[in-house]
C-alpha cells in the first residue's frame, strides 16, 4: 500500500467513524436530546417531556406560509396515536396494529416496514393503539398489543430480540412508547379495564432481560398495601377483600426522567373495577398516582395520589412534565400536571411535595385540598352529573411546557359531565372489569342519549355535551392566561417551539398554528379527520418541518419557498 | 317472523309518569326509569317473540322466572341487551335480531313485568297513525318519509329503528325535550343583511353546515356573519291537546314501523 492510499484509507476510516458515532443514538445524546432540535429522539421530545422544540425557523410572522410537503398514508383504520421519532433525517413510527415504518423524513418515501405478527386472540381494551418507539444505538424498541417488547434493527427493520412483558390472556398489553434510560428500556402495561395488576418494568437494552419491576399495586408486606382495605363484615355485596390482585393501575403513556435526580416518573391509571369503587375499600394505591422511581433499581422514591379511591376512571396517565420554574419566588425543580380529574398540579419532583392544586375545568367531585394535597371528595347523589365526565378534563393527550413563555399548554374538555352508575362485576380473567353503567350528561331533559365517542366527521355530539379548548396556564400557579376555544372536543397533543408557535389539532380535523403568547390563530388547515397524536418538529437539510397525523394520514408541513 | 311485521300496533302511549324500575336485590338494581311507551312496545315484542319459550308469565323455561327481577346471566341492562342480542351458547336462548328501539323496549318490559297492568293499555294502529301523520297532523310539511314530505326537519324514514317508543311520544308532545342537539335551529345574518334560517347539520370552530328553510345546503364561515345564533327550542309545535291520546298512540305506532329497510 502506498503512503497516499494509506492516507486516503485513514481519512475514510475517520469519516466513517465520525459518521458512525454521529448515527449512534447514545445514552448521552438522549440526555441532551433537546439540544439537537433537528432530531426528535424521545416520545415527548426530551426527558423532561416538554414537547417543546428549540427550532425557530417557523415563527408567528411566517406561520401563514406553511404548506404541506408530503404525506404518508397508513393502510389500517383507527385512531392513529403514535408520535414519530426522527434521527438524522430518518423518521421511525408505528402504525396499527404493531408495524414499524422507517422513512425519509424529507420526502416520506419508505425504507422498510417491520410487521409484528400479533396473536389473533389478543385482548386490548380500547382499540389497537400504539403510541410509538424508543431508540438507543441503532436499535428501536416497540411494545406490542400482545404484551411483548421487541428490539428492532433501525437500519434493516429486522427483529433482534423479543421479550414477553406480561400475559396477554389476562388482558395485559403494551401500548405506550418505551422510554430508554441509560442501558435500560422502560415500559408499563395497559389493561386497566381487565383487572390487571399494573407495573412498570425495565429491560436490558442489549438482551431484553428484565432488570427491575415496580408493581403499581403493592402486594402484602409492601408499603401502601394497607390502602387496599379488608371488607367489613357488613360491607356491600361484591366487596372484595383481595381486590389488590386485580386492582388495575395500568401504565399506558410514556413517563419522564430527571438525569440529575436519577428518578423516572410514571403516571398510573385507574383502579379496577373502574366505577364500582365499593368493591375495593381504601385509597387503592398507587392507582391514579404519579410514582417516582429510582431509574437503576425501580425502587419507589415517592408518590402522590391525585384521586384516592377513584370511582370515575380518572386515569393519571398524563405525561409527567418536568419544569424548572419559580414558585413563590423560589426556583424549584417542579413537575406540572393537568390531570384527567380536572385539576392542575405543581409538585416538587425531588420529594413529591404538593405545592399547587387548582381546577382548570369545572370540577365537582372534590372541593378543597388539605395541606398535603389530599382532595376532600364530594360524591354527587345518584343520578346527578359529575364534572369532569368519564373521559376527563383532559386525558392522555400530550401537553406542552414552554420554558420560553413559562406557560403550560393542555387540551381540555370543558363543560363535560357524566352520570356515573357503578354496578357489581365479578373478576374473570381476560374479561372486561369495568363495573359500571355511565351516561353522558346532556342538559336537555329527557333527550335520547348522545352518539358514542367514536363518531365520524359530523359533530353530532355538539356543545350540548362538551366543547374543546387549548388552555394556557401559568406553570407555577395554574392561572389561565389564555384560552383557544373549539366547538368540538380535542384529543390532540400540543407542540410548542422556542419561536412561540403552538401546534395542535382536534377532532374537527383542523391543524392549527397558534401564537403561544397571546393565543391568537396564526394559520390553520383542514386535514379532514381527527388528529389524536402529538405533533413534533424536526429539521432536515436546514429546513424545519412539523408533523401531525390526521385520520390515516401523516402530514408534514414546512414553509413555502 | 321478522321483527318489523310485529309492529303493526303498539299499546296506547298516554301515561305521563314513568314507571320506576322494579325493586332488585341490593346493589344489583338497574339504573334509571323506563317509559310506559317503551314498556308497552316491549310487551308487544315479548308477546310475539318470547312467549313461545318463556310463556306469557315469564316462567315457561324451567328454573327461569323472568318476573323475579333477577337474571342468572345479567345484572345490568347492558347485560340483558347482550343476552337478548347474542343469546346464551349451549342453551335454548337464541340470539335475536332487534334494533335499539326494540331491544330497549324488551328490556324495559322485562324490568317491569311484575308491575305493569296489561289490562289498562290500549293498542295504537299504524294505519290510522299514517293517515294522521300525512293529514290532520300536517307532519309532512316539515318531515320526510321515503319520497314524501319536506326536508326542512329531520327525515323520519328510519326513526322507528333509532328512537324508543317513549322518546317518540315525548317528541310529539314536548318536541324541545327530544331534539338532538345537532338538529338545533340556526339563525344567521350574512354580511349583506340577508337572514338565513335552517337546521344545523354539522358545526366546527370556524364553520357551520345547515339545510335552510328553502331546502338548500349551506356552509357558512362564522367569521363572515353579522349574527349567529343556535336556539335550544325546537321549531316543532307540541301536539299535546291537538291530537287525542288514542291518536298519539296511533302516530307513535306508525313511527315505530319506520325502520328504513
Amino acid at each position: 500500500m502506498t503512503r497516499r492510499s494509506t492516507a486516503v484509507l485513514a481519512l475514510l476510516l475517520a469519516t466513517a467513524a465520525s459518521y458512525g458515532v454521529h448515527a449512534q443514538v447514545t445514552a448521552d445524546r438522549l440526555v441532551n436530546a433537546t439540544r439537537e432540535p433537528r432530531n426528535w429522539m424521545i416520545y415527548s421530545g426530551g426527558y423532561f417531556s416538554n414537547r417543546h422544540s428549540l427550532l425557530t425557523q417557523i415563527t408567528p410572522a411566517n406561520a401563514k406560509d406553511l404548506e404541506l410537503k408530503w404525506m404518508y398514508q397508513a393502510a389500517v383504520a383507527g385512531a392513529w396515536q403514535t408520535t414519530p421519532l426522527v434521527v438524522d433525517g430518518v423518521m421511525y413510527l408505528t402504525q396499527r396494529p404493531n408495524d414499524v415504518v422507517a422513512l425519509d423524513a424529507k420526502t416520506g418515501r419508505v425504507f422498510w416496514i417491520y410487521r409484528h405478527q400479533l396473536d389473533p386472540t389478543q385482548i386490548v381494551c380500547c382499540g389497537s393503539n400504539n403510541r410509538g418507539l424508543a431508540i438507543l444505538g441503532d436499535t428501536l424498541y416497540m411494545g406490542t398489543l400482545d404484551a411483548n417488547l421487541i428490539a428492532i434493527d433501525a437500519k434493516s427493520g429486522h427483529p433482534i430480540w423479543k421479550t414477553r412483558v406480561a400475559d396477554n390472556n389476562a388482558g395485559y398489553s403494551v401500548t405506550l412508547a418505551p422510554l430508554v434510560v441509560k442501558d435500560k428500556v422502560i415500559v408499563g402495561v395497559g389493561g386497566g379495564e381487565y383487572g390487571i395488576r399494573g407495573f412498570v418494568a425495565a429491560f436490558d437494552a442489549k438482551t431484553g432481560r428484565e432488570a427491575w419491576r415496580f408493581y403499581t399495586i403493592p402486594g402484602p408486606g409492601e408499603a401502601g398495601f394497607d390502602s387496599w382495605k379488608a371488607c367489613p363484615p357488613d360491607e356491600k355485596p361484591y366487596c372484595d377483600s383481595e381486590a389488590w390482585k386485580h386492582g388495575g393501575g395500568s401504565v399506558w403513556v410514556t413517563g419522564s426522567y430527571d438525569p440529575a435526580l436519577n428518578q423516572t416518573y410514571w403516571g398510573v391509571g385507574n383502579a379496577g373495577p373502574d366505577w364500582n369503587a365499593d368493591q375495593r375499600p381504601g385509597d387503592n394505591l398507587y392507582t391514579d398516582s404519579v410514582v417516582a422511581l429510582d431509574a437503576d433499581t425501580g425502587r419507589l422514591k415517592w408518590h402522590y395520589q391525585f384521586t384516592p379511591h377513584d370511582r370515575y376512571d380518572y386515569d393519571s396517565v398524563q405525561v409527567p412534565v418536568l419544569a424548572d420554574i419559580t414558585w413563590r419566588g423560589t426556583p424549584i425543580k417542579a413537575m406540572v400536571w393537568a390531570n384527567r380529574n380536572g385539576n392542575f398540579y405543581v409538585l416538587d419532583r425531588e420529594t413529591g411535595r404538593f405545592l399547587v392544586g387548582k381546577p382548570f375545568v369545572k370540577v365537582n367531585w372534590m372541593d378543597t385540598f388539605d395541606e398535603r394535597g389530599r382532595p376532600h371528595q364530594t360524591i354527587q347523589p345518584a343520578g346527578q352529573p359529575t364534572w369532569p365526565g368519564n373521559q376527563g378534563g383532559t386525558n392522555w393527550y400530550s401537553p406542552s411546557f414552554s420554558p420560553h413563555t413559562g406557560l403550560f399548554y393542555v387540551s381540555a374538555w370543558e363543560n363535560y359531565a357524566t352520570i356515573f352508575g357503578g354496578t357489581p362485576v365479578e373478576y374473570q380473567e381476560g374479561r372486561n372489569f369495568g363495573g359500571g353503567q355511565n351516561r353522558n350528561y346532556l342538559p336537555v331533559p329527557g333527550a335520547p342519549g348522545l352518539p358514542g365517542l367514536r363518531r365520524g366527521p359530523i359533530n353530532n355530539w355538539t356543545e350540548a355535551a362538551a366543547t374543546g379548548a387549548v388552555l394556557a396556564l401559568d406553570a407555577s400557579t395554574g392561572e389561565q392566561k389564555w384560552r383557544y376555544p373549539m366547538t368540538d372536543v380535542t384529543d390532540s397533543g400540543i407542540l410548542t417551539t422556542a419561536s412561540d408557535v403552538l401546534f395542535t389539532g382536534g377532532r374537527e380535523g383542523y391543524f392549527h398554528a397558534i401564537d403561544a403568547r397571546s393565543g391568537t390563530l396564526l394559520w390553520k388547515t383542514n386535514l379532514g379527520a381527527q388528529i389524536v397524536n402529538g405533533p413534533i418538529s424536526y429539521e432536515v437539510d436546514g429546513k424545519q418541518y412539523v408533523a401531525a397525523i390526521s385520520g390515516l394520514s401523516l402530514c408534514v408541513f414546512g414553509l413555502r419557498q | 317472523m321478522g321483527a318489523s311485521t310485529l309492529l303493526c300496533a303498539v299499546l296506547g302511549l298516554v301515561l305521563g309518569t314513568p314507571i320506576a324500575a322494579a325493586a332488585q336485590s341490593p346493589g344489583a338494581a338497574p339504573t334509571g326509569d323506563y317509559s310506559p311507551a317503551d314498556i308497552a312496545y316491549g310487551a308487544r315484542i315479548y308477546d310475539a317473540q318470547c312467549t313461545t319459550c318463556h310463556g306469557a308469565n315469564g316462567d315457561g323455561v324451567g328454573g327461569v322466572n323472568l318476573r323475579s327481577g333477577t337474571f342468572r346471566h345479567a345484572i345490568t341492562d347492558q347485560d340483558l341487551t347482550r343476552v337478548i342480542l347474542g343469546g346464551i351458547p349451549g342453551t335454548g336462548m337464541q340470539a335475536f335480531k332487534f334494533d335499539p328501539a326494540e331491544v330497549g323496549g324488551v328490556v324495559a318490559y322485562l324490568r317491569n313485568m311484575n308491575t305493569i297492568d296489561r289490562g289498562t293499555a290500549k293498542v295504537g294502529d299504524e294505519g290510522r297513525g299514517r293517515t294522521l301523520f300525512e293529514g290532520k297532523g300536517g307532519c309532512t310539511k316539515c318531515h320526510r318519509i321515503g319520497a314524501l314530505g319536506s326536508r326542512v326537519a329531520p327525515d323520519l324514514s328510519d326513526i322507528g329503528a333509532l328512537r324508543s317508543a317513549g322518546s317518540l311520544l315525548r317528541s310529539i308532545t314536548d318536541p324541545t325535550s327530544q331534539m338532538m342537539p345537532i338538529n338545533r335551529p340556526v339563525r344567521a345574518v350574512l354580511r349583506d343583511g340577508k337572514v338565513v334560517n335552517g337546521r344545523r347539520l354539522n358545526e366546527d370552530t370556524y364553520t357551520v353546515q345547515l339545510i335552510d328553510d328553502q331546502e338548500r345546503l349551506l356552509s357558512l364561515d362564522k367569521s363572515e356573519l353579522r349574527e349567529y345564533k343556535i336556539s335550544t327550542t325546537s321549531p316543532m309545535p307540541s301536539f299535546k291537546g291537538t291530537l287525542s291520546a288514542d291518536e298519539l298512540g296511533d302516530v307513535v305506532a306508525y313511527l315505530l314501523s319506520l325502520k328504513g329497510r
